[in-house]
């Protein structure tokens, strides 16, 4: 899931820019279970911007906003209320916001800042688990991904920083690189300490990431 | 082949020292510094160390060549992608610089530019088997290079670090891929840097003991609770609080863990942050 969280009232203050006529867009997914761009929020955003003197033409929760052609014709559903805007504000991931702008040609106003691609550890509590680097070393690390868990993405066991297998970047947390090792041999394997990783070919997913499906 | 080469090889006992470059343009301090190690075979330059940003190490390498000192050049993975560190080392060998250490340098996040992106493109392995490569004559992609740069390459070990298999295994690792010569963290514990050497001795890559001066008990203190992998025993904590002058005493410590160096490992890794004047009584 997309973790993201609202920006701060400053914040929108400022993106909004002056604009008081605005159609209001969440997302039934992430934004939703992140509590950042769900019904009641976007609920509650209406209630400030008209505390603001805004008016809100209308909203819409799109149920998965990175879609891109839902976004579009849940958006061509309500063309009256949003012709009627002179602004879109978004409360989805970056993704979503920009379903949104690209179904339309008025100005796109996002609302959350996205945070990262989190697991769930309960409601409410999410943690970064993987970034997506397109070349997963995971089956030689235990199942612990230190391109993400290990705070310089080290490929070779621990920097010169840990500490009673702690992390030099955050004491609270425990080093990638000993929770690997604990954990190989725990299974009584080498896993990745057996050879040396090469350089990391961040080729493998070409900014912007594009997939398709092979039929 | 350099100075600390030839000495490691013909069985010397090494010393080194380090200064860092300026922040700013003004190099007379570092180069003053530079010249008041006396009795030292060659001197790191440190690459922003501790994050901290500063003037190129390989520019103030020059200036120290230039004054016939010889440099070990500082390299982190830190700031450079792998384009960039390359294009650096070939820099180097064709300015006359063969001693390197190559790490992985401290996060950005305790340094003078904390919302800086760190880059970590390779780990300190693959930054040795790079360094490799173009002593063989090719670039990381495999490319070949016209004139064969020449290295002595280095590493950093932490002896005291914990888990120490684990540690360990990444010092083995730094080894196979091409580490010449190691200097360690600020060690202070004799009896845990016996057991990092019984560990070490069969690799046989010389290892330089990080010899660090202590000035007070409270600097001891700040180091135990600030700096990754140093520990200071209570006992010498306690030596420096009796001591009627703590810096005194501090080289007195410093003294002794150079003649345990004497006789367990390759040379010592000097660290006297000010206190240059102090280096030929450390040795004595
Ligand atoms: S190695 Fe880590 S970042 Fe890469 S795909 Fe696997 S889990 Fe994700
Ligand atoms: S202490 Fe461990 S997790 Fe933290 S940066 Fe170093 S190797 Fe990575």
């Amino acid at each position: 899931m997309i973790i993201s969280e609202q920006k701060s009232k400053e914040e929108l203050l400022l993106a909004l820019d002056g604009c008081k006529r605005l159609f209001l867009v969440g997302c039934a997914a992430c934004a939703t279970a992140c509590k950042s761009g769900g019904e009641e929020e976007v609920f509650r955003m209406q209630e400030w911007l008209t505390s603001l003197g805004c008016e809100v033409t209308g909203s819409l929760i799109i149920e998965e906003a990175c879609h891109i052609m839902r976004a579009g014709r849940d958006l061509r559903q309500h063309r009256p209320a949003v012709e009627e805007a002179d602004v879109l504000l978004v409360l989805a991931c970056g993704a979503g916001i920009q379903s949104v702008s690209s179904s339309t040609d008025k100005r796109v106003i996002g609302g959350l800042n996205s945070l990262f691609l989190g697991n769930i550890r309960r409601f409410g509590q999410y943690e970064e688990k993987c970034s997506l680097c397109g070349d997963c070393i995971l089956n030689e690390t235990a199942g612990i991904c230190p391109v993400t868990n290990c705070a310089k993405g080290l490929l070779n066991g621990p920097c010169g920083g840990m500490e009673e297998g702690r992390c030099e970047a955050d004491r609270d947390k425990e080093c990638a690189w000993n929770e690997i090792y604990q954990r190989l041999k725990k299974q009584g394997r080498p896993g990745v300490f057996a050879r040396t990783v090469p350089p990391k070919n961040w080729g493998k997913v070409l900014k912007p990431g594009r997939h398709r499906i092979k039929p | 082949m350099s100075l600390l080469q030839q000495q490691l090889s013909a069985g010397r006992f090494v010393v080194t020292a380090e200064i860092a470059p300026p922040k700013g343009i003004d190099t007379a301090a570092a180069l003053e510094t530079a010249r008041a190690l006396r009795d030292v075979t060659a001197v790191n330059v440190t690459d922003n160390q501790g994050a901290n940003m500063r003037m190129a190490p390989l520019a103030m390498a020059v200036l120290l060549l230039r004054e016939g000192i010889e440099p070990i050049l500082q390299l982190t993975c830190r700031d450079r992608n792998r384009l960039a560190l390359q294009s650096d080392l070939l820099g180097a060998a064709a300015l006359g610089i063969e001693n390197l250490l190559l790490l992985s340098g401290d996060h950005p996040r305790f340094g003078d530019h904390p919302g800086a992106r760190p880059v970590f493109d390779l780990d300190s392995v693959q930054l040795l088997q790079g360094v490799e490569e173009l002593m063989a004559g090719r670039d990381l992609s495999g490319r070949p290079l016209c004139g064969l740069p020449r290295f002595f390459p280095g590493a950093a070990a932490t002896p005291e670090a914990e888990p120490f298999e684990l540690m360990f295994q990444k010092y083995s690792k730094k080894v196979a891929a091409g580490a010449r010569f190691f200097q360690t963290q600020a060690v202070f514990d004799i009896p845990r840097f016996e057991i990092f050497m019984d560990e070490a001795r069969p690799l046989k890559a010389p290892v330089l003991l990080g010899v660090l001066l202590l000035k007070s008990a409270r600097m001891a203190r700040f180091l135990n609770a600030n700096i990754p992998g140093v520990r200071v025993p209570e006992p010498l904590i306690a030596r420096l609080e009796a001591a009627s002058d703590p810096l005194d005493e501090g080289v007195a410590i410093a003294r002794e863990l150079v003649a345990c160096a004497r006789l367990r490992c390759q040379g010592v890794h000097l660290m006297t942050l000010g206190c240059e004047e102090r280096i030929p009584e450390i040795l004595g």
